[in-house]
């Protein structure tokens, strides 16, 4: 995983409450048994003419030319909602976004983000709100940074926003870190605490 | 310091291996589920990485999100790449040395409905599934909870996950449902109150007569829904109803051991006294047959009322993204919802899709036809499900009301089998989401209870089922 310190990138504004899963990525998009491949089934649903097509809807944010290159998405409230699929946050980051800017994550998403490599930010409504505004008349140079390090994000007016993001996560962020290799550092405490509730709950182990 | 404790805490203790700082734990994982989709590729990138399944017993999988739901079905899906996701599963949980439930297997079915099926599942156990309605599994007293691909390749090879302590809240529905008012209708008025992000961050226990008043297979599909309400999960104390149903299953204990089982089991409920960080409480007299109108499952509405203005969905809703789901859904403010044409009807999923959905359905089917026009689909949610089913001759009274009659599969709750509905086609369904296209392209979908989509189904439009007879 790509370590993430800090980024100054064009951010695309898809400021909209619940933006599921389904429409991250649709179901129809997950063609294969990989986690690659799934950039061109980034919102498909949305930024496709057709469906299964790849005319793009020029209607849509990501195929407006001026947030191309884009690496930072502004959304709206309980932003990668529904189903778990991890292919959301993979095609995310296949496609380019390094960090989302929300008011609320749903928990599995945000998981999924930490684990490869995008920044969950959670900031109030007004904030995100007022920061697509200050993007809006130039986004290609009117550009966003996050640093993860002082947990602070600056709108192109200078404006600072701190976030909070739990320290586990933001090691793992900074890091670049692989949870299963630290994990497993603990191997032997596993395997005592497996071996000492063996002896009390045997039922559970098949 | 009380000492009085939630049932999630003494849950959460039990399974503590140990603190990694900043609010996050190791806790110890006692089941890992998979399905096709998501679990084949957490198995293959933990072979591709060299890591082995630390506890194979313990590790289940199943076909269901991809595998197609037509009879005489086989590894050949209409999705053209889906073989692969079926065929590489079976390859990486034959050298996992796992269990799996393939495809002509008399256990296989949604994961969500033969976990419990099995006995997999069990009171105090901590179980997670790369799967979000994992908290369905909640209902049986276990700490069940969906995670992603990743995560679950950190739980197959270290039997433990990273997890980030949830707040606690409880939802206490006093009094009874009333007749005709289910498990679902129970689930979307809590969402519909409290919104779709009303419990993000919080483990969610669902408490109170009306629960307590529920089968396990009501429970099931009360804690399918907390995914929808942004909980980290939901359980239930269990008791008595839950011990009765899990005894003598396949992976439950037996003899001495089910006894000692039973004793632990007993100890899982939440202390009085016990601190919750966020307590609300429900009416259940006031849950009337509900119906969704819009593309969240928070945008839900009595059967008999009229589609809500703006001012009275505003708490968890902009203007923006109400109106964008008036016009996607095309239903018209003050409005009512029943009497609109449909053009499909669905019952499945691991919301609605079990024996006792099936009976309600079918009772009001008996000796009735679907409308004319309307495609009508009934996907029983495991293979123990379809044959009980058939074993009732609940078959014959879907197929003689003109439904079809599946195969197990979670189906077109969304494109399982590469399946959908068509072109902006109005469908009723069992299933637990209303998102754009997530049933077919441009789809209204209207969730409802599986008796509200069977009455629908016999009207040819949204219908109230208290207006039939039974």
């Amino acid at each position: 995983m790509t370590p993430f310190t800090t980024l100054t990138a064009i951010a695309a504004p898809l400021v909209r409450p619940n933006i599921d899963t389904d429409a991250i990525i649709p179901s129809r998009e997950m063609t294969s048994v990989s986690k690659k491949g799934l950039a061109g089934g980034l919102f498909a649903g949305w930024r496709y003419t057709a469906v299964g097509g790849r005319d793009p809807d020029p209607d849509f944010v990501l195929n407006n030319p001026v947030y191309r290159g884009a690496a930072i998405l502004l959304a709206g409230e309980n932003f990668g909602c529904g189903s778990s699929r991890e292919h959301a946050a993979w095609a995310l980051a296949e496609y380019g976004f390094r960090a989302i800017l929300a008011p609320s994550f749903n928990p599995i998403f945000r998981g999924n983000c930490v684990r490869n490599g995008i920044v969950p930010v959670e900031l109030p409504t007004v904030a995100i709100t007022w920061i697509a505004s200050t993007v809006a008349e130039a986004p290609r140079t009117r550009l966003v940074t996050v640093d993860l390090r002082q947990q602070m994000v600056t709108a192109p007016d200078g404006g600072t926003h701190p976030f909070s993001i739990e320290p586990e996560a933001r090691e793992m962020l900074l890091h670049g870190l692989d949870a299963i290799d630290l994990t497993l550092l603990r191997r032997a405490e596993i395997q005592a605490k497996r071996q000492a509730d063996k002896e009390r709950r045997p039922w559970v182990y098949l | 310091m009380t000492g009085m404790r939630t049932i999630f805490e003494k849950i959460w203790a039990e399974h503590q291996v140990a603190d990694l700082g900043g609010g996050t734990e190791l806790l110890l994982v006692d089941r890992v589920l998979l399905h096709e989709r998501t679990g084949g590729v957490a198995l293959e990138s933990l072979a591709a990485a060299g890591r082995k399944v630390m506890a194979p017993g313990q590790v289940f999988a199943t076909m269901d999100h991809v595998v197609d739901t037509l009879p005489g079905r086989g590894d050949r899906t209409i999705m053209p790449t889906g073989t692969a996701f079926i065929t590489a599963t079976r390859a990486a949980a034959r050298a996992a040395g796992i269990t799996l439930f393939d495809l002509g297997d008399p256990r296989q079915g949604i994961v969500h409905v033969i976990s419990p099926e099995q006995g997999i599942v069990l009171p105090g156990l901590t179980l997670v599934c790369p799967d979000s309605h994992t908290c369905s599994q909640g209902a049986l007293g276990a700490l069940a909870w969906g995670i992603g691909s990743t995560e679950a390749e950190h739980a197959l090879a270290t039997a433990t996950l990273r997890v980030r302590r949830p707040r606690t809240m409880r939802v206490t529905v006093n009094g009874r449902l009333a007749q005709g008012v289910t498990p679902k209708d129970l689930a979307l008025h809590i969402l519909a109150r409290h919104g779709a992000g009303g419990a993000k961050g919080y483990v969610v226990e669902y408490a109170g007569e009306a629960v307590r008043a529920l089968s396990v297979e009501g429970r099931l599909t009360l804690c399918n829904l907390a995914t929808e309400f942004a909980a980290f999960t939901a359980i239930i104390a269990p008791d008595d109803v839950v011990f009765d149903y899990l005894q003598g299953r396949p992976y439950a204990p037996e003899g001495a051991r089910w006894d000692q089982a039973v004793a632990a089991w007993r100890q899982l409920y939440s202390d009085d006294g016990a601190v919750f960080d966020r307590a609300i409480t429900i009416d259940a007299g006031a849950v009337a047959p509900m119906i969704t109108w819009g593309n969240s499952p928070q945008h839900a509405i009595p059967l008999d009322q009229p589609v809500p203005a703006f001012q009275d969905v505003a708490d968890h809703n902009t203007r923006e993204a109400y109106d964008r789901a008036l016009s996607y859904m095309a239903v018209t403010p003050g409005a009512p919802l029943v009497g609109l044409p449909i053009d499909a009807a669905f019952i499945g999923s691991c919301t609605n899709s079990r024996v006792e959905d099936l009976r309600r359905a079918a009772a009001l089917l008996r000796g009735r036809k679907v409308a004319a026009g309307v495609r009508a689909i009934c996907v029983p949610g495991s293979s123990r499900v379809k044959a009980a089913a058939e074993a009732e001759g609940l078959d014959r009274v879907f197929l003689d009301a003109g439904f079809e009659w599946r195969e197990a599969g979670c189906s077109m709750c969304f494109f399982a089998g590469g399946e959908s509905f068509g072109h902006r086609q109005r469908v009723v369904t069992s299933t637990n989401r209303n998102f754009e296209s997530r049933q077919g392209p441009e789809t209204r979908s209207h969730l409802a209870s599986p008796e509200t989509v069977a009455a629908s189904a016999v009207a040819g439009r949204l219908a109230d089922p208290r207006l039939l007879e039974v």
